[in-house]
């Protein structure tokens, strides 16, 4: 029997929770957009400090945009390099030969969590400078840690009998890996990079204090100007920004466990 | 053939080995069944030939697909492994694979094209009588029987010489496991593969093998043999035990229907008259008898008391046979109907309900003892 894939067909199985699932978090986050900019944008007065710091409505709606792209783009590009180093470091603490080394590889990613955000800012900021590249080896070192131990508790996760039978049949180690293993542990390891990313959009907010950008500009040009207004704008946009990757990871988390149809 | 020569394994560090200066040889064809209490390595014991776990001394022998005799340690063992069919209890299917995919795990690494992985997978799945569509399925939208059928078959892809099966149907219900069973026994009747079959149960040993080997804790063999050389003639007290104090009732699992049954038995044809009938059965010296048409289709059964003095035709006063045995049931089956029923004596028949003999407490009794003197002479 062949499955209707049809659009119209799956809308007609549709709960009131799914439809729920899929618009309530995007609604409200349109919602609150639109009260940013209606009651605090619309509302600056001009010549007002916080006129000069955003300047006219529609250069303050591009410097918002930007300073939102830019934020993006520290959690992008840290959390691709976060992985990129953190997969292979937790596939390689489950491999024979190197568990014994399994403490050491996520004592060192727990270093890059536990030290406060900031802190690693303020360290790095005298060997790296200040900016962008700062900015992102700290957010790098935050999202470590959730990926490497979820990419380890993955594999390590995955049913042994399953392994048995692979290496009985005459798998070799690569391809247990690559056809088992990483398949059947993605959905845990997913799960550490959508951590991963979330912790991020909070931490570069503060990439701020070292110029790179991102929506903690106007927190920190607000605090010391003692106006509210600009850091109402850049923390609540922060936290719109927060939930809705955590909301969109989240629908893709969904769609891949349920198309590898784990027992 | 596979064959064991003075194998020892002991793990790192023990002191004592998991298997001990083993000798064995399975003949090419026949189901070899390694039985014996937890810790007595069986499981080990398998685990050596495809080389999960490497044997600390002695030399293990494979027949390969060309009819070579090759030593497992000087192969690859990973060509050893994709060579030898696998099949363990929990099954360890790719949950995230299709059955066909899983089916074709082997096949694949080998070089298969899809199409003939994909006429081979649907060969396989219809002799485990199982619809083709189920190859486009996920293991966990199968039931726990079909799962372990795919899981066997999976096994048998590149259609090897040799297969180990660790209690392959031990995490069965009781009725999934007796049919798995049977059906596995019906096809090695045609497959004819040399297999070591590991399991706890000895009555599963004593259906599934052609030969028995009881292996004690530490490793150590007890006895190796024919199922009824070992029930006859158990070889020390740990076997004798370990069989069970019913030993002689087992050896009723060893013979089946058609060995023992009449199987030219007085019957009845439908069309008979009634007169012509009774004094058949009177010289037959026999009460009742059962009443078959032209092509020996099992119509029921008649009395002498219900025909006597009545006219007609047999037919007429056939009543229903309570119960029917297959040719190839077990005497123990066959035994356990028939104290069901009550029956002096119970229908054999084919698949088409033809009746092909007859069976009684009698020709049971005389079969367990003719099995018992063969084997008694197979020591001699």
């Amino acid at each position: 029997m062949k499955e209707d894939t049809s659009f119209w067909q799956q809308l007609k199985h549709l709960t009131i929770s799914d439809v729920l699932s899929w618009t309530m978090i995007p609604v409200l986050m349109i919602i609150v957009v639109i009260l940013v900019y209606n009651q605090l944008l619309l509302t600056i007065e001009p010549g007002s400090m916080e006129a000069n710091m955003l300047g006219s409505y529609e250069i303050g709606f591009k410097r918002i945009m930007d300073a939102a792209a830019e934020h993006v783009r520290l959690i992008l590009v840290s959390t691709l390099l976060a992985i990129a180093v953190a997969v292979p470091a937790g596939i390689l603490i489950t491999r024979q030969g190197f568990r014994d080394f399994s403490g050491l590889i996520l004592g060192v990613a727990n270093i890059g969590q536990s030290v406060p955000s900031i802190a690693i800012l303020a360290i790095f900021m005298g060997i790296l400078g200040l900016g962008f590249k700062t900015a992102i080896f700290a957010l790098w070192m935050y999202a470590l840690l959730p990926i490497v131990r979820n990419t380890a508790t993955g594999i390590k996760e995955v049913d042994p009998d399953i392994i048995e039978a692979a290496t009985g049949m005459g798998m070799t180690n690569r391809q247990i890996l690559l056809q088992i293993e990483l398949p059947l542990s993605f959905p845990v390891m997913f799960a550490g990079m959508r951590t991963a990313a979330v912790i991020n959009v909070g931490t570069a907010a503060l990439g701020a204090f070292i110029g790179a950008g991102g929506l903690g500009t106007f927190i920190i040009a607000g605090i010391p100007l003692m106006r509210d207004r600009l850091i109402l704008v850049g923390a609540i946009l922060t936290a719109v920004m927060a939930i809705l990757v955590d909301w969109i990871l989240e629908k893709v988390q969904d769609k891949l466990v349920v198309s590898t149809a784990t027992v | 053939m596979i064959k064991f020569e003075n194998v020892t394994k002991i793990y790192p560090g023990m002191s004592s080995p998991a298997v001990d200066n083993l000798s064995f040889t399975v003949p090419t064809g026949e189901i070899c069944t390694i039985v014996g209490p937890s810790g007595c390595g069986k499981t080990t014991a398998l685990k050596l030939v495809n080389r999960l776990h490497e044997l600390t001394d002695g030399n293990i022998y494979v027949l390969d697909k060309r009819g070579e005799t090759q030593n497992v340690l000087e192969m690859d063992p990973i060509v050893l492994r994709r060579s030898i069919g696998y099949i363990i209890q929990q099954i360890g299917l790719f949950p995230h694979c299709t059955i066909l995919k899983n089916i074709g795990t082997v096949p694949q690494m080998l070089g298969w094209d899809d199409a003939r992985i994909r006429r081979r997978a649907e060969e396989l799945v219809e002799m485990m009588n199982m619809p083709v569509e189920f190859l486009d399925r996920y293991p966990h939208e199968l039931s726990g029987g079909q799962r372990q059928r795919i899981g066997v078959a999976r096994g048998m892809a590149i259609d090897p010489p040799v297969m180990l099966m660790d209690e392959p149907f031990g995490a069965l219900d009781p009725i999934n496991r007796t049919l798995l069973q049977n059906e596995f026994l019906r096809l090695q009747q045609e497959i004819k593969k040399t297999i070591l079959f590991v399991t706890h149960d000895i009555d599963e040993a004593i259906k599934m093998g052609d030969k028995i080997c009881i292996l004690n804790t530490g490793g150590h063999l007890e006895q190796f043999g024919s199922p009824a050389n070992i029930l006859a003639r158990p070889a020390n007290k740990f076997v004798e035990d370990f069989v069970g104090a019913d030993r002689a009732l087992k050896r009723l699992n060893l013979v089946r229907v058609e060995e023992a049954m009449n199987a030219h038995p007085p019957l009845l044809q439908a069309t008979q008259n009634v007169e012509q009938a009774v004094g058949f059965m009177v010289e037959q010296g026999i009460r009742s008898a059962y009443v078959v048409d032209a092509a020996q289709t099992l119509k029921g059964y008649v009395r002498v008391r219900d025909l006597k003095g009545k006219t007609g035709w047999v037919g007429e006063f056939v009543e229903p046979a309570a119960t029917t045995i297959q040719m190839t049931t077990s005497l123990k089956d066959a035994l356990s109907e028939m104290l069901v029923v009550d029956y002096a004596n119970v229908c054999v028949v084919d698949a088409q309900n033809r009746v092909r003999g007859l069976i009684d407490t009698n020709m049971i009794h005389e079969a367990v003892l003719k099995s018992a003197a063969i084997a008694e002479g197979e020591e001699e």
